[in-house]
């Protein structure tokens, strides 16, 4: 491990804070791995490819996304409430900005083929999107459990023109993808770029796609400022791996009077040991290539973790979060499934937006800190929440939890 | 407690290369994993390393994976690895443990390596973990007197062959190709330039391992390498005989003797 850093940064080793991070990969890997950080950190330094990055967020992505008061929420917990619409981004979360960020970076070293892992299918969807628009081959590694659980997701991705690989080995979920992808990412490196979904694993990628998602923070830190003059008084976004909430929070890491929340997937309750809480309930250690808070065993072996969203159901976290949460930045806090489903039920109603279960986690955490804050500085107090994904890909799980689709299960269902 | 170099520098004086052979501890029980590599020993295997089954091992392929779970699904603790170690080292042939890493930092750096010493365990392979990233490791290794055996692949820089080579102790471990475990049906072409790349920075001696299966691709190797490392298909052995611990042992030792001709070939 490096010394401390003064800094929210990583060192030129990929620690944050001298000890969260690192590289924890094969010897097979790091010329790539060296090769991608060259290329990633070449490419932030070129105006041209930030340019072109912006251009195609921009013209096809559909950012900046809109930065949203939602008046009858707000009325409700008696504090502003923002949301930052990255439901409305094409493909229907934030995760497209991480993605035309990497394949852009792709074809900029040459490569023509991609792989990438999935949980929900938000990641693979944008993957495969994104290698639609650049032309690149594209195989999508993702668990046997998520593939019955987001067919749709699945079908996307075919029509797109990806291959999608189910994995069986281990808890058939997201964990298990990023193994398989980095199998074979080990036997393929010379002509294939993994597009890594969240920001976790070996140095570079947390760094680098938190940079590819921090004009989510930057956009919304600047619409505050121009549509209420004023910072927000907290920011909140739920956390799996931590892309959508890295993003968000980097604008506002250095504005020390406003508070950070992470909300952790708490499953059926972190007592019952069903959950996906990685800050909340887990422990330092080592997992798919960086040191951070893992859910595991006293062996150190990974403990299979549970949310009702296959978007947060991973038991690591990205290395940057392990550092807010030890330095007392950022607060992590868990959601349960159903405190969840509450909220997705409540914005869908009250607001007429119907988030992904992902995003509503932050919601349903959000609200709480809005009524603190309401309570104690007035209704002017504001909480800005990102929306991360809609919730279109979670009509399944939306329809067995509520009962929806029968007769009069739209007013029953959800009460 | 003997360095796996102790192993190799007799092979060598006998004129032939060493025959290094895996197994992962726990599998198919932690009595059977002792009595597997016991056997292996008898039949010829100069060094022995012992897999500690881990939950996510990215390095290995669905063979060692499928051992590793059964290992896990049946109760295997890091402490029945290091009572495995234990058995093993008593036959007087080197032991090592091919680990990852988080099971190590979860059991406590210096604590495994005190207790691993003790088990008289020779030292570590560890196969995500490189030199530029594994200060502690380092540090407690060389407290204690342990190999420290790193990988090197087809892709390594020549700076990073030097870099990793300086850091080994007790052998080099160069992965034969660009790949995760398990037997193929050929060997590889990429193994013999890497193994002369890493021979200009290193007087150790070298291993080549990955995808190794049978006597005559063992001969091949050990024409240009010190030693032949063997897992997959000494998994396989077991794996193929499920509950018939006298047949799969029995395989065992025949692919055993037949490496142990071919190293003696090469």
């Amino acid at each position: 491990m490096s010394g401390p850093s003064t800094t929210f940064e990583a060192d030129d080793r990929g620690y944050f804070g001298g000890s969260w991070g690192g590289r924890f990969m094969p010897e097979a890997l790091v010329a790539a791995l060296d090769e991608l950080t060259d290329a990633w950190q070449g490419a932030m330094a070129d105006a041209t490819f930030v340019d072109e990055f912006e251009r195609v967020l921009r013209d096809y992505a559909g950012t900046p996304s809109r930065l949203y008061h939602a008046e009858k929420l707000s009325a409700q917990v008696g504090a502003r409430v923002l949301l930052k619409r990255e439901d409305l981004n094409h493909t229907g979360a934030h995760k497209i900005r991480n993605v035309m960020g990497q394949a852009l970076l792709t074809k900029r070293m040459g490569k023509r083929r991609v792989i990438a892992e999935t949980g929900a299918g938000q990641h693979g969807v944008a993957s495969a999107t994104a290698a639609a628009y650049f032309d690149l081959d594209c195989t999508v590694y993702m668990g046997a459990v998520d593939t019955r659980r987001q067919a749709l997701n699945v079908a996307r991705m075919q029509l797109l023109g990806a291959t999608v690989v189910p994995v069986d080995s281990g808890s058939a979920t997201l964990k298990d993808a990023i193994n398989e992808a980095l199998r074979e990412w080990v036997a393929t490196v010379d002509h294939t770029a993994y597009l890594f979904g969240t920001a976790a694993g070996p140095h570079p990628f947390p760094s680098m796609v938190r940079d590819f998602c921090r004009g989510i923070g930057d956009e919304a830190r600047q619409q505050c400022l121009d549509q209420y003059g004023v910072l927000p008084d907290a920011v909140a976004a739920c956390v799996g791996g931590g892309s959508n909430a890295i993003g968000l929070f980097t604008a506002f890491l250095e504005d020390e009077d406003v508070e950070i929340h992470g909300f952790e997937p708490g499953g059926d309750g972190i007592e019952t040991g069903r959950h996906a809480a990685t800050i909340h309930a887990g422990a330092a250690g080592v997992l798919h290539g960086a040191r951070t808070f893992v859910l595991q065993d006293e062996d150190g072996q990974t403990v299979e973790s549970h949310s009702i969203s296959a978007g947060l159901d991973y038991p690591g976290v990205g290395p940057q979060h392990a550092l807010l949460a030890a330095s007392g930045r950022a607060s992590y806090t868990p959601v349960t499934d159903a405190e969840a489903m509450e909220a997705m039920a409540l914005l869908s109603r009250t607001e007429g937006i119907i988030p992904a279960i992902e995003s509503a986690h932050a919601v349903a955490g959000a609200l709480g800190v809005a009524r603190r804050l309401g309570a104690e500085k007035g209704p002017d107090a504001t909480v800005l929440i990102n929306l991360s994904g809609r919730g279109d890909k979670d009509m399944g799980t939306a329809i067995e939890w509520f009962g929806l689709g029968g007769p009069g299960a739209s007013q029953e269902g959800a009460e | 407690m003997t360095s796996a170099k102790d192993a190799f520098d007799k092979s060598a004086a006998d004129g032939r290369a060493a025959l290094v052979g895996y197994l992962p501890a726990g599998f198919p029980t932690v009595e059977g994993s002792i009595t597997a590599l016991r056997t292996m020993v008898d039949a010829g295997c100069d060094v022995i390393e012992i897999g500690l089954p881990y939950s996510d091992p990215v390095m290995d392929g669905p063979t060692v994976q499928a051992a590793a779970q059964q290992a896990l699904d049946r109760g295997v603790r890091t402490t029945d690895v290091l009572r495995v170690v234990e058995a093993v080292a008593a036959t007087g042939v080197p032991t090592l443990v091919m680990t990852y890493w988080n099971p190590i930092e979860r059991y406590g750096v210096e604590r495994w390596a005190a207790d691993f010493a003790s088990a008289g365990g020779a030292g570590l392979i560890t196969p995500d973990i490189t030199p530029d990233h594994s200060p502690d490791w380092i540090a407690a290794a060389d407290a204690h007197g342990l190999d420290k055996v790193f990988l090197l692949a087809p892709s390594s820089t020549d700076e990073r062959i030097a870099m990793t080579t300086a850091a080994c102790r007790g052998f080099v471990y160069a992965a034969a190709v660009m790949g995760v475990t398990g037997a193929r049906s050929s060997t590889s072409g990429l193994a013999e330039p890497l193994v002369a790349r890493a021979r200009t920075t290193t007087d150790l001696p070298i291993g080549v391992g990955l995808g190794v299966s049978n006597g005559v691709q063992a001969a091949e190797i050990a024409a240009y390498a010190d030693g032949v490392i063997v897992g997959s298909a000494f998994v396989r052995t077991i794996l193929d005989h499920p509950g018939d611990e006298e047949a799969g042992l029995a395989s065992l030792r025949a692919l055993a003797e037949d490496l142990a001709e071919g190293v003696r070939r090469g």
